[in-house]
């Protein structure tokens, strides 16, 4: 692959500690993701990856440390004012509306671009109207972009796994983030979906520009796509660099890929 | 019988037709293609203007007069559009199959010599690119879908955007020339060449004039009586015979307007969103569909189910007539009528069929049941006998004369004879000039007053003027009485019982014909299963005496049917076996598209065909087998052999 323009910060996390009472998930962990570049993160179990991504995306506030992003640093923000500042995200466990259509569903993904008030929106005039075609614009272009065209009015609930997985990333899309977290976008998945959803996944880096932070289990996978690897283990940092330099680092062969006990 | 001939002293080119349409009829819809879920029209002034644009394009990015473009892609707006475009610039449209592989791609590249292809998006490109140093030729890819394409881009990579925005500002030099180009056309001038599929070697550049395909467009419309504002949609392969005559020919001529559907998947949901006036499909089309169709109603609930059943079956027995305007009971009339209303109009709605004024189906023999349901569901489903040389249409059903068997009458402007061996030969305005580059073969396929063999035996009959195809020419021969003999007619009736898969005859140069018979597992298996037959084997249950008296039912009726027609009724079979193991590619036996090899299939099993002929009830036999992963092994078995009811 050519190599990519790196560009500034658009992320950093600096020295993160996050604890559930007595447990510690996350220790004294740093490092940062730069403009347009796909980072991975990986861990064994446990490893407090998830844990991250929830911190970066605002869902979980850290006893300690700080988050910057875009060269600011964060205060305490919900979790919707974060999506505000451009970061969308999917999660591990598929969580979408089951009962609503693909289409709605990735419309839900637009309501950080929705403005118009309420009359508006209940007369369906003026601003509601013209907002509506834009959004609706900006979803089919989703649905185009990821080839959901045939399950566009199927009921998400009725969809297969790896369909589903790919309407949620729909939905992160149709916010149009600078920053993706996706969390283990390929779970589950059979040889041929890892290959789709990979593809997908490289092409909003590329065309879009998107910076992308995935967790992710599979390494083969993780080598093809990531720029970067950030590795954790046991809540804390124990390796960052190319997939080729984290290979190659004992301490994460060690902790990831296991250490024979003879 | 009107003249198709006529079209070509107004027109001597597709493109003229569209430009004609553009000028009378600026604001009607001609194309139509779903983005971003709703479909988008282009009016004919869209179309022109998109045309000539890329025409433009095309000559300012160095294409010479008279070369050869190649367009690869599904159905779309912008391709049927570059049709016109390259034809326009002096050039010659060759599309090609979109899921060729490379492979395929190579022959159709390097024997058309483009040198530039318009391509789709990013996985035909990738094809060619693939192909690379193989394709010395290609200057230009021109890609439609920007879609991953952006680090393809570069002199020689560029977005079809590109090539019109190079269009619209072209130089007056190119102007200049564009116009001469136009000028130069004639309708003897080669309007495209398609590739044929290929099932027998190389696939063959099918060259059609524009007089071929004027005339075969007008036989056409005059034919079906097609109205300007119907619909078509656009689904089957652009570098089809068909396609390319519905849809580039066709329509601009009887301005009729095409749906691209979005995406091959969403087939069924677009034809219900259009409905379609004027559908084509190949009998496995119609196949599927219905298959679709009963699963749905087993599912159904019992009233449903019950319903649906009982006006089927008043649907086969008076449908038919009630389409083709033919006198029924009053009661049953009434009784179809609020079928129709309950039914069998829903029924059409969900296939989106509900304004199929005419729809075709043609390539290979459709099953009668299959056939007739959709008639007496009152949609008036047509054959039609043609082939890539003669424009597509040789023959064709006129309404009110519509039965399985037969193919039609001749197709406007087409005359029909048959030859010596019983090959089927056909002359018309738009049969083709030649085969690109291949003398020897159009010396071999057409003769010089413009007879053209079909490679296809059969007869016309007397009374009504139908053709009948029975068989490939060269499997047809004669039994030791002189009677005719032709496997595949014979073989076809066996095959639409759901329960045989595969027959073989034989009977070449014998007094007697026998035949070799595939159950079908899944639908064997299924009914054995009903009847509580246990069965330990796909051996075992071949075997079983209850299987065998069903299929000899069946090769009853068969004979039965083939008694009544005069040619034929030699061909009625004698004795016969079910085969202890299923036909399989990996064996050889048949190819990989289901075609019995015939000879191989002769050899192998000579042991049974002689057992066959000589009289023995039974005969144990060895055969050799390769299994999935390779290895060979060998089963045997001891088969029954049984004898059919002659009909005299």
């Amino acid at each position: 692959m050519e190599e990519k323009k790196q560009n500034n910060r658009i992320m950093e996390v600096k020295d993160i500690t996050l604890r559930f009472g007595g447990v510690t998930a996350i220790e004294g962990v740093s490092f940062d993701i730069l403009e347009g570049e796909v980072r991975a993160i990986i861990g064994p179990n446990g490893a407090g990856k998830s844990s991250m991504l929830n911190v970066i995306n605002g869902f979980y506030h850290p006893q300690q440390g700080e988050v910057w992003f875009n060269g600011q640093k964060r205060g305490a923000m919900k979790p919707y004012q974060i999506a505000y500042q451009g970061i969308a995200r999917t999660f591990q466990n598929i969580a979408l509306f089951k009962g609503m259509s693909t289409l709605d569903n990735i419309m839900t993904g637009r309501f950080t671009h929705m403005k118009s008030g309420m009359i508006s929106q209940v007369f369906w005039k003026g601003k509601a109207e013209k907002e509506e075609y834009e959004n609706r614009e900006a979803v089919e272009k989703v649905i185009d972009f990821l080839e959901i065209q045939t399950i566009r009015k199927t009921e998400v609930g009725k969809l297969p796994y790896g369909l589903q997985k790919r309407v949620e990333l729909g939905r992160a899309l149709a916010a149009e983030p600078k920053l993706l977290l996706l969390d283990e976008p390929m779970a589950g998945m059979n040889v041929e979906e890892k290959e789709d959803m990979s593809r997908f996944i490289l092409d909003v880096n590329e065309e879009f520009g998107t910076t992308v932070a995935l967790i992710e289990h599979d390494m083969g996978v993780v080598m093809d796509i990531a720029d970067r690897v950030v590795v954790m283990d046991y809540g804390k940092n124990i390796g960052d660099g190319t997939p080729k330099e984290i290979v190659s680092n004992q301490k994460v062969v060690d902790a990831y890929l296991g250490v024979s006990h003879d | 019988m009107t003249d198709n001939t006529a079209v070509l002293k107004e027109y001597s080119t597709i493109w003229q037709v569209l430009e004609d349409n553009a000028k009378k009829y600026p604001n009607f819809p001609a194309v139509r293609e779903k983005a971003f879920g709703i479909w988008q029209t282009w009016t004919w002034s869209d179309y022109s203007k998109n045309s000539n644009n890329l025409a433009l394009g095309l000559i300012e990015l160095g294409m010479k007069d008279k070369s050869p473009v190649a367009i690869v892609g599904n159905n779309r707006q912008q391709l049927y559009s570059a049709m016109f475009s390259i034809q326009m610039a002096g050039g010659i449209p060759v599309p090609i199959y979109q899921d060729a592989v490379a492979e395929e791609m190579l022959h159709v590249l390097q024997h058309s010599e483009a040198k530039i292809i318009i391509a789709e998006n990013q996985e035909q490109v990738d094809k060619v690119i693939e192909l690379g140093e193989k394709l010395p030729n290609v200057e230009k890819i021109l890609f439609l879908e920007d879609k991953s394409m952006r680090s393809y881009e570069s002199d020689d990579i560029i977005g079809i955007q590109k090539a019109l925005e190079l269009g619209a500002n072209s130089s007056e030099k190119t102007l200049s020339e564009f116009e001469k180009r136009k000028k130069d056309q004639t309708s003897e001038t080669t309007g495209v060449i398609l590739y044929t599929s290929g099932t027998t070697g190389k696939s063959k550049g099918v060259v059609l004039s524009n007089a071929n395909i004027l005339t075969a467009a007008s036989g056409a419309i005059s034919f079906d009586k097609l109205r300007p504002g119907m619909e078509i949609v656009s689904y089957l392969p652009m570098a089809w015979v068909g396609d390319f005559i519905f849809s580039t020919c066709m329509a601009p001529l009887g301005r009729l307007c095409i749906n691209c559907p979005e995406s091959r998947d969403t087939l069924m949901t677009d034809l219900k969103e259009i409905g379609p006036d004027f559908f084509f499909g190949p009998p496995r089309i119609f196949e599927g569909l219905l298959t679709s169709i009963m699963i749905r109603i087993e599912d159904a609930s019992t009233i449903k189910k019950r319903l649906f059943h009982y006006f089927m079956n008043l649907a086969k027995k008076v449908g038919g007539d009630v389409l083709e305007g033919k006198s029924v009971g009053l009661f049953n009339r009434a009784l179809y009528a609020l079928g129709d209303f309950i039914i069998y109009g829903p029924l059409r709605n969900s296939l989106g069929m509900s304004r199929v004024s005419v729809g075709y189906t043609a390539g290979e023999a459709i099953g009668p049941e299959i056939f007739e349901f959709f008639r007496s569901i009152g949609i008036n489903l047509k054959q039609l006998y043609g082939q890539t040389e003669a424009g597509v249409f040789v023959t064709m059903q006129p309404d009110g004369e519509v039965r399985s068997e037969t193919v039609g009458v001749p197709a406007p402007g087409v005359e029909l004879k048959i030859g010596e061996n019983g090959e089927v030969l056909y002359r018309s305005p738009s049969s083709f000039v030649e085969y690109y580059k291949n003398s020897k073969s159009t010396n071999e396929t057409k003769d010089n007053n413009g007879w053209v063999a079909t490679g296809d035996a059969g007869f016309i009959e007397d009374v009504t003027g139908h053709l009948k195809i029975i068989d490939r020419a060269k499997d047809v021969g004669k039994l030791s009485s002189g009677e005719m003999f032709a496997p595949k007619y014979v073989e076809n009736k066996l095959k639409f019982y759901p329960n045989i898969l595969e027959a073989v005859l034989f009977g070449k140069g014998k007094e007697k014909c026998v035949a070799f018979i595939n159950i079908d597992l899944s639908s064997v298996g299924n009914w054995a299963e009903k009847e509580n037959i246990a069965y330990g084997s796909y051996q075992e249950l071949a075997g079983h005496p209850q299987v065998y008296d069903m299929i000899e039912n069946h090769i009853n009726e068969v004979n039965m049917d083939v008694s009544k027609d005069k040619m034929l009724s030699g061909c009625q079979i004698d004795r016969f076996l079910v085969l202890h193991k299923e036909l399989d590619p990996d064996d050889g036996e048949i190819t990989r598209t289901r075609k019995v090899r015939r000879q191989f299939v002769e050899d192998k099993y000579s042991d049974l065909v002689k057992a066959l002929y000589d009289g023995s009830k039974s005969i144990k036999t060895e055969t050799k087998v390769t299994y999935e992963d390779g290895r060979e092994g060998s089963i045997s078995a001891t088969l029954e052999i049984r004898s059919a009811k002659l009909v005299k």
